[in-house]
């Protein structure tokens, strides 16, 4: 009688609650596990990211030319799909968090480079007149008087490069280095494992929401004139 | 013969893209896009109203910025998971609702952005010449909105074609199948043909829809692919409503 009901029966048989307190508590050790791989992933990828695209935006700025074709090529890395971008790096990096480390460096790198580009791009012309006629040289005028002015735009970069990364690194499931990405994946997999699931993806939204609020204090600390206006 | 070369050789084999055993090139192409096209409509269906109404009466920004946010935030293979386990099940049907949801923030930003950037003076202008509320909104607020719009629609398209292959990670099907399968039976050639598939469905969507942008867009033309491009290529605007795929 009950065999017409269909073929889902294992998946409805057994419960399979949205949230599981008791899944929570009972692997926590390997939530954990997954946690760190997912907060270092992210924190070297904006940090390589920032490493490079600082450079870059500098020469972009001092040589006219290369700003467009750089300018141009991140575009085409930014629309390269995730999936694909880990697919084509598998061969270089095998199944290791380093495949995804690249791809999200790559990422990371075309947010920041905009930025980074825009911020000093905005900086007014008069101002950096004003510093050289001071006698600022152009190492002193970058450190004390474009980045401050440029800050604000280089903090928003951050901010959007980190939530973007927390989100991009659960595609890593592909290399088996996906941070909570596993969870997500590997409830799936384990006959939809509802808790699982949501856990692991409430996991990667409360992340990137409490990373973003800490950068979002660190630009406010950072640039305490912009507090005064507002 | 490395994976690279593996894989141009899967491609080459016609064979590949007519089979009938649910992993021919052209079905997951044909899969692939019609998944995205429908999710785009959907979210077009959604945002553009919404988008005109509040831009046009310049309320509800907090919330547009707001919801922009939060979307950044959610990994989009965890909404393709969550809706393959609800009741729906895994398959197409979950694929589309789940990339439309994606779909909605890019183009409701765009189109909010840009009936409220629209000069008042134009609008009064437009009012003074007797043009109804819907004929201002159609015939004056509209034409100067639509390169916003466009963009929004151009990222939220490019966004849906190249996360609809994360599905394949559910479940579910389009192109991405390949790269799934391939990985998963250590045939490295047939996943990297199947990112390169991904890859270049992406581009070619995002190059057809610069076009397209340039072709609706009234008014004195500018090539796409000149200052045009490098004028939206600077931060504030793109980097602000983009989302990482």
């Amino acid at each position: 009688m009950s065999a017409v009901v269909g073929p889902v029966l294992a998946a409805d048989a057994a419960p399979n609650p949205w949230f599981s307190l008791s899944y929570v508590t009972g692997n926590g050790s390997a939530i954990l596990g997954y946690l760190g791989e997912h907060v270092r992933l992210t924190i070297l990828a904006v940090v390589l990211g920032t490493v490079i695209a600082l450079p870059l935006a500098l020469v972009a700025r001092r040589f006219r030319f290369l700003s467009a074709p750089l300018l141009g090529l991140s575009t085409i890395i930014y629309t390269i799909p995730s999936l694909a971008m880990f697919a084509l790096l598998f061969p270089l990096s095998g199944l290791s968090s380093t495949t995804v480390l690249i791809g999200l460096v790559a990422y990371s790198l075309v947010i920041l480079l905009r930025n980074f580009v825009a911020g000093l791009a905005a900086v007014p012309a008069d101002v950096q007149e004003a510093a050289r006629g001071m006698g600022y040289g152009p190492a002193r005028m970058f450190v004390a008087v474009e980045l401050p002015l440029a800050l604000p735009t280089f903090m928003a970069g951050l901010r959007i490069a980190t939530v973007s990364t927390v989100a991009l690194t659960t595609v890593g499931v592909l290399v088996g280095h996906g941070g909570l990405g596993q969870l997500i994946v590997g409830g799936f997999n384990a006959n939809f494992y509802r808790a699982e699931i949501v856990t692991g993806a409430l996991g990667c939204i409360l992340l990137a929401l409490l990373f973003d609020v800490i950068l979002a204090g660190v630009g406010r600390l950072l640039t305490p004139w912009a507090r005064v206006r507002a | 013969m490395n994976d690279f070369s593996r894989a141009f050789v899967y491609l080459n084999d016609p064979f590949n893209w007519n089979r009938t055993d649910g992993e021919g090139i052209l079905h997951l192409l044909e899969e692939h896009l019609a998944i995205s096209a429908i999710a785009v409509l959907l979210a077009m269906a959604v945002a553009l109203p919404t988008g005109v109404i509040l831009g046009h009466r310049s309320t509800g920004g907090g919330f547009i910025v707001a919801l922009s946010n939060v979307s950044r935030a959610i990994p989009t293979l965890a909404l393709l998971t969550i809706f393959a386990v609800t009741p729906i099940g895994f398959g197409d049907t979950a694929t589309t609702i789940a990339l439309a949801i994606f779909a909605i923030p890019p183009i409701l930003t765009n189109t909010f952005v840009g009936f409220r950037e629209v000069d008042p003076d134009v609008k009064e202008s437009a009012r003074a010449m007797g043009m109804s509320p819907r004929q201002v909104i159609a015939r004056a607020e509209l034409p100067l909105a639509v390169p916003l719009v466009m963009t929004g629609i151009r990222t939220a398209s490019v966004q849906v074609v190249a996360t609809a292959g994360l599905a394949a990670l559910v479940g579910g099907g389009g192109l991405g199948v390949l790269i799934n399968l391939g990985f998963g039976q250590q045939d490295y050639g047939l996943m990297i043909a199947g990112a390169i598939l991904v890859a270049g469905l992406a581009l070619l969507t995002e190059l057809a829809l610069v076009v397209l942008s340039w072709v609706v867009t009234p008014g004195p033309r500018r090539s796409p692919f000149r200052r045009h491009r490098l004028r939206t290529a600077t931060p504030g605007e793109a980097m602000t409503v983009g989302v990482p795929l």
